[in-house]
């Protein structure tokens, strides 16, 4: 690997005694290491739900047809016979592609890697605040993934009661015969939610009581506030879903009835608990890619954040509301319209910090001295995405007009613009920007932007139509639409669909490309290759174990661009006041604030 | 790095929390606690309110009495986890390894009447399975009426199960803390291991005191 670039040379390194191996690459306490643990892992499960993707997009694009040569050949009789893939394991298919993507790919990629690669650098720590625990939150994560991957393999194939298997779908073989996949199913997430509560352990522990002298809380990084804030949201909710998967298990495995109505069980029950979960969920997977875009532009526009203040409540209180609007994925559930019409309420308001947010990157943008490379286009994606991801998403939030397009392609189409266009781009925004700090090189610009282009172009030729199909009536997750026949009609539009997912899979291709040739043949980046203000480009790229040489003073903001009596653009915010009254500056500077909204 | 530099600058972190990171992981870990047995408490709340015909009348299946005096044991080990805090706290290293001990016998003497007592209530019929719940009611071995419902054992298992577990790493973790004690680790200055473990002692006390009033009493 290219981390042993010349800028381990720096001061620091000498420090620390030389790790072996498997200390340094394997088992590391390191959160640098631990970082990108966590992207190597879960850039290969997206891929993995990738692939899932593309043959559930084989079936609905081409129904009936075999699977090209090849790939026909992988699959067991039991899968997909002649090629044709079996309604079964179609089932299989969706339901994994969505766990996949979004505990194994999504949530790593956000939470596991931003979190631990942002925390410790943007408030000026040396580390997290238990190392070791957070190396077993990363090695607690493949072991689920493996378990999860090995359901595939078991008598019945892989769980198939979708990826919130709704009892009493889920409680027993008897309605998808799947027996053994499910109950893995239930273990792995269960296992994964161990790594996850320690992460979020780790990140709150460390942003309340590691930051470095000067980070006031509102001198704190948005991507660190936006983690942190994820972070209460992991820890409240995660067991909430462990204990409802616990009571599943037992349905499955001991005879209990929970959730069976042929024992009095309730499995509404079983939504409520899944969606109580749910919804902080959904904040889970969006609120740090909230915060990689705050970066991104803010810097590439070289003009402080527009509203800062205003962007930390907004995500705190998104953080509270997500809580009490479980609700609006049950409105066709039978619940009593009364409660509806409440969570109706709760939900809208969620749109007011979502459109202070999504203002605030507008006006930050608004005649800034715009860079236009591949984050900043990345960021500008993700705000345009989640605009129309948010707007579809009040279609659902009301009631009445949810009644129509509840379960149907609508949904479909609405999730993946905030979890693709929204969180993916995100993604991208985050790493092609911090690839960097990561692995001292720049990424290719220009096939940074081919990728872009093409990625921006296919995503949205493939999930816009699919509002379409959705209010013409096509239920989600279906087999074979062709089966009704006024879905009929729907079917070009479908293959049009599916080819563009293709094409959209393929230009992932760039980005891996991109991702490893860059490892090594990147452009040497520097320290400060953004002209950023952080903590975090103050130090040597990759940073050295201990990340600081001296524990850095913070005298101002992040986001201090282009202020008015400076030369530079930038004032990183642990450069001392040039009033050279360092003292009596000092002494005021670290005052702590109380703390907000916890 | 100049050590001298650093002396003059106060390069200190930011007061934070007020609390050492363990004191305050451990904080934060026991509030995605409350929420775990929320999720049961709730499950629990919901099912009897929606099926109250499968609760039967208090003291007709599980036995208050011995789960009363199970639970002022428990209450007596957060008595005695406090004194073991208390005695290092002033250096008493000879203190600390008594009461810990204590503290590790009654607790682990609470996990011997909870299996005890599951071994009676699971002979009598009450278990958390749907085919084979049939509930006799106490002392009562002989074919009768199925008492309550298989929701009643499901969550019963559920909620002191679960507590119980807890109760066991606890015992576990303890244990360790006493191996560590022997060792003479902990001293008047250097007792975070205590304190952390017995913040999660007091938690699982305070959880069965909340278990044994919905469960049990009402």
């Amino acid at each position: 690997m290219s981390t042993t670039t010349a800028t381990e040379t720096h001061a620091g390194t000498a420090e620390h005694h030389e790790l072996s191996f498997v200390r340094k690459y394997i088992f590391s306490t390191d959160h640098k290491m631990i970082a990108k643990q966590f992207l190597f892992a879960g850039l290969m499960f997206l891929a993995l739900g990738g692939l899932l993707a593309v043959m559930i997009r084989w079936q609905l694009g081409f129904p009936g047809r075999p699977l090209p040569v090849f790939i026909q050949w992988i699959f067991p009789d039991t899968m997909a016979p002649g090629g044709i893939i079996l309604p079964e394991f179609y089932n299989s298919l969706v339901t994994m592609h969505a766990t996949f993507m979004v505990f194994f790919a999504l949530m790593p990629l956000m939470a596991g890697v931003f979190g631990n690669l942002l925390i410790p650098l943007q408030i000026g720590a040396e580390d997290m605040a238990f190392p070791r625990i957070n190396m077993a939150s990363f090695w607690i994560m493949p072991v689920a993934g493996f378990i999860m991957l090995a359901s595939f393999f078991v008598e019945g194939g892989a769980a198939g009661a979708g990826w919130t298997s709704y009892a009493p779908l889920s409680t027993s073989g008897e309605w998808t015969g799947v027996y053994m996949g499910q109950i893995l199913w239930l273990i792995s997430l269960i296992v994964l939610g161990f790594s996850s509560i320690l992460g979020a352990l780790n990140y709150v522990t460390t942003v309340m009581n590691m930051r470095a002298p000067g980070m006031t809380w509102f001198r704190i990084p948005l991507a660190t506030w936006s983690i942190f804030v994820t972070a209460w949201l992991l820890l409240l909710a995660i067991p909430i879903l462990t204990g409802g998967l616990i009571l599943l298990l037992a349905d499955q495995t001991l005879g209990t009835a929970f959730f069976r109505p042929e024992g009095s069980g309730e499995p509404l029950l079983w939504q409520h608990i899944f969606w109580f979960f749910g919804h902080p969920e959904v904040y889970i997977l969006i609120l740090p890619a909230m915060g990689f875009v705050s970066e991104v532009i803010a810097n590439r526009s070289r003009k402080p954040i527009f509203g800062y203040h205003s962007m930390v409540i907004a995500m705190v209180s998104i953080g509270f509301l997500g809580w009490v609007v479980w609700g609006h994925h049950m409105f066709q559930s039978g619940m009593n319209p009364l409660l509806g019409m409440t969570f109706v309420v709760t939900t809208v308001v969620i749109a007011v910090p979502s459109a202070i947010k999504t203002f605030n990157w507008m006006g930050t943008l608004w005649r800034g001295n715009i860079h236009f490379d591949t984050p900043l286009l990345h960021a500008v994606a993700f705000v345009a995405l989640f605009i129309i991801g948010g707007l579809s998403g009040i279609f659902m939030a009301s009631a009445p007009v949810d009644i129509y397009i509840h379960d149907t392609y609508f949904i479909v189409a609405h999730l993946h613009y905030v979890l693709v266009g929204g969180s993916l781009f995100g993604i991208f925004a985050g790493i092609t920007y911090w690839y960097p700090k990561m692995f001292g090189r720049m990424m290719n610009e220009g096939l940074g932007k081919v990728h872009f282009t093409l990625s921006f172009l296919f995503y949205n030729m493939a999930f816009f139509p699919m509002h379409n199909l959705g209010v013409q009536g096509m239920m989600r997750r279906i087999y074979d639409p062709n089966q009704y026949e006024y879905l009929q009609g729907l079917q070009p539009l479908s293959t049009f669909i599916s080819i563009s997912i293709f094409l959209f899979a393929t230009t992932q291709i760039l980005f891996a490309f991109n991702f490893l040739w860059s490892l090594r043949a990147g452009k040497v980046a520097g320290n400060n290759p953004w002209k950023s203000c952080t903590l975090l480009w103050t130090t040597p790229s990759p940073p050295p174990h201990g990340n600081f040489p001296e524990m850095p003073i913070v005298y101002r903001g992040p986001y201090e661009y282009s202020h008015p009596d400076r030369e530079e653009d930038y004032w990183p915010q642990d450069e001392p006041p040039e009033t050279s009254e360092a003292g009596g500056q000092l002494a005021a500077a670290p005052s702590p604030e109380p703390v907000p909204g916890d | 790095m100049s050590q001298g530099a650093v002396a003059t600058m106060d390069r200190k972190p930011m007061p934070g929390m007020m609390v050492y990171n363990k004191k305050l992981g451990m904080w934060v870990f026991l509030l995605s606690e409350v929420m775990f047995f929320t999720s049961l408490i709730g499950t629990y709340v919901i099912l009897r309110f929606a099926h109250p015909d499968h609760w039967a009348d208090v003291g007709l299946v599980l036995n208050v009495q011995l789960t009363a005096l199970n639970t002022f044991f428990l209450i007596c080990s957060s008595v005695t986890m406090v004194k073991a805090f208390a005695a290092i706290q002033e250096g008493n290293q000879k203190g600390l390894q008594m009461w810990l001990l204590a503290t590790i016998l009654i607790g682990a003497s609470f996990v011997g009447i909870q299996v005890y007592e599951y071994m009676a209530l699971t002979g009598e019929g009450f278990v958390p399975m749907l085919d084979s719940y049939h509930a006799v009611g106490r002392g009562n071995p002989h074919e009768g009426p199925s008492l309550g419902g298989p929701l009643y054992g499901a969550t019963f298992y559920a909620m002191t199960g679960f507590h119980g577990a807890h109760v066991s790493i606890g015992v576990l973790c303890l244990i360790f803390v006493y191996v560590q004690s022997l060792r003479g680790v902990y001293t008047a200055d250097n007792h975070e291991g205590v304190e952390v473990i017995g913040l999660y002692w007091h938690f699982v006390d305070l959880v069965w005191i909340l278990l044994f009033t919905i469960v049990y009493l009402i």
